[in-house]
């Protein structure tokens, strides 16, 4: 059977600048994230035939192809749960570009959440399952919903608030390399971590992602034509998307085991599909929309045992130089927050050797999409 | 109403749940045929497929399997009565069945009358029903 696996690359990627509030539309943001990765892949707009996206993503396929002059489209697909959908975007181009259901695939996502509404300030569109279980008593917002499990996980693993800054800080100190992060300029400490606001104990200001304005693209090729772009190409080797049996989004609260997320289901499939394992990866971008996230994924993608994530984070893992450096633009929680589609493409900036916090050497990167809901996960090689 | 509590927004497997609860009467899905419980509520059971349902009574008793405590920015009735507790109780009879609630200090008590740093994982709790019907809990008594 011809799998995905090495069949396509990504060859080029793009970005507007990130702010708390940008000036132009989501519309306009996407058309210049995607003509800015075109450009970075070295193919005309006219011979872009796929186009995948959240289903979260206000701007259709419609708009963007007539506004950018894309030519005929064979493939589009979106990608539900929010950013559990980021590295599905590509997985989808990768499969259809690999089966001949197109030739140039772009993923995008554009997003004005800094500027914009919080969704869960809106009462009119409460979705009746299983929002009518949890909003009546005050779990609003997604931080409510992860704060839930991530008591659960502090009570039953011993994981404390140090854990917590653990990643927030390795994730700040990447975005204090990274001119383009919002969180350039802004190193953080431990005392202003300990001494934040509460959101909703046990989690606090600096456990929560930026609230941002900004859009991303990269392309999708063959293999084969990859290697006449002008970048190194970044192979995708393995991609899963992972939906595990009773599971319930991100209030998981109605099944045997709730700390045991949707990692663990992609997790199996990628590393059934990889030829290396979590010891030979030498970076990796974990969705970051809380600090919890991190420690959940890491056991769910096989880097520690179970209730061993918090531990994993001590002694500067994270870091450069450490076990394990992740999220080295700065993540969700640092350098922009705009669905995870960031960390995509950092995932390519460290296997071209481009990072503003370089991993030297980097040739394999685990790229994942949010934990706790419905997910998907990429493994780039150079 | 920016003023007030969110009512719960039933769907057609829920609407039971919501009127036993109306009644001061906690009830669980039940597959009619296998007898395993299920929650949330649905049409088919995950365990034996079976179309056939009942709604079980329940001793309302249980245990705090964890919590939070939300601050602002909330909706503004819950930002009036922040910092309040949010907690999901494992049932006793089926601990895989877990209901998001509130610790209350009595039946019809508001959200925030348990200071925050009372609350335990690990306390026994009992269903209480206040007069918008909702399930909330209250700490055993020894």
């Amino acid at each position: 059977m011809a799998g995905l696996k090495d069949a396509t690359a990504i060859a080029g990627i793009g970005q507007t600048a990130f702010a708390k509030r940008l000036p132009e539309s989501e519309k306009a943001l996407a058309c210049r994230a995607i003509l800015a990765a075109l450009d970075d892949a070295g193919v005309a707009p006219g011979e872009v035939d796929a186009l995948a996206s959240y289903t979260m993503e206000e701007t259709d396929e419609v708009e963007v192809a007539k506004a950018l002059g894309l030519g005929d489209l064979t493939f589009f697909s979106k990608v539900g749960y929010g950013g559990g959908g980021s590295c599905a975007t590509v997985a989808h181009l990768a499969a259809a570009v690999a089966t001949g259901q197109a030739t140039v695939g772009v993923a995008w996502r554009s997003r004005k959440r800094g500027s914009g509404p919080r969704p869960w300030r809106n009462t009119a569109v409460q979705l009746p399952t299983p929002a009518q279980w949890t909003r009546p008593f005050g779990l609003l917002r997604p931080v409510d919903e992860i704060g839930m499990l991530a008591r659960r996980y502090m009570h039953e693993y011993g994981a404390t608030r140090d854990h917590f800054f653990n990643v927030a800080l390795a994730c700040r100190n990447r975005a204090n390399q990274n001119p383009a992060a919002i969180m350039y300029e802004r190193p953080l400490t431990r005392e202003m971590y300990m001494t934040s606001r509460w959101i909703s104990e046990p989690l606090c200001l600096f456990d929560n992602c930026l609230e941002t304005d900004g859009a991303l693209a990269c392309v999708i090729v063959s293999a084969e034509r990859a290697r006449d772009c002008p970048h190194r190409p970044v192979y995708v080797h393995a991609a899963a998307q992972g939906l595990p049996a009773q599971h319930h989004g991100m209030v998981n609260y109605w099944n045997d085991d709730p700390l045991t997320g949707p990692a663990w289901t992609a997790a199996r499939h990628l590393w059934k599909h990889a030829d290396f394992t979590p010891d030979d990866v030498d970076v990796a971008q974990i969705y970051d929309a809380f600090t919890p996230l991190i420690p959940l994924s890491l056991e769910g993608y096989g880097f520690c045992g179970r209730g061993e994530g918090a531990a994993f984070t001590e002694g500067g893992a994270l870091e450069i130089g450490g076990r394990l450096p992740v999220n080295t633009a700065g993540g969700g929680l640092s350098e922009a927050y705009v669905h995870g589609f960031n960390l995509i493409t950092e995932g390519v900036k460290q296997l071209r050797g481009t990072g503003t916090a370089q991993v030297p050497g980097a040739a394999t990167c685990l790229v994942t999409a949010g934990e706790g809901v419905p997910t998907s996960a990429l493994l780039l090689r150079s | 109403m920016a003023d007030t509590l969110l009512s719960p927004v039933p769907d057609e497997d829920g609407a039971p749940f919501w009127e036993y609860a109306g009644r001061g009467e906690l009830r669980v899905q039940a597959c009619a045929d296998c007898g395993e419980l299920r929650f949330p509520p649905r049409p088919c059971c995950p365990h034996c497929r079976s179309f056939a349902s009942e709604w079980r009574k329940v001793s309302g008793k249980g245990r705090i399997w964890s919590y939070v405590v939300p601050h602002p920015p909330l909706l503004p009735a819950y930002a009036a009565r922040a910092p309040y507790n949010v907690v999901v109780v494992e049932l006793a009879e089926a601990p895989c069945i877990r209901l998001v609630g509130n610790l209350v200090a009595a039946d019809g008590a508001p959200l925030d009358s348990i200071p925050p740093d009372r609350v335990r994982i690990g306390t026994r709790v009992q269903v209480v029903f206040g007069a918008d019907g909702l399930p909330r809990w209250v700490a055993e008594q020894p």
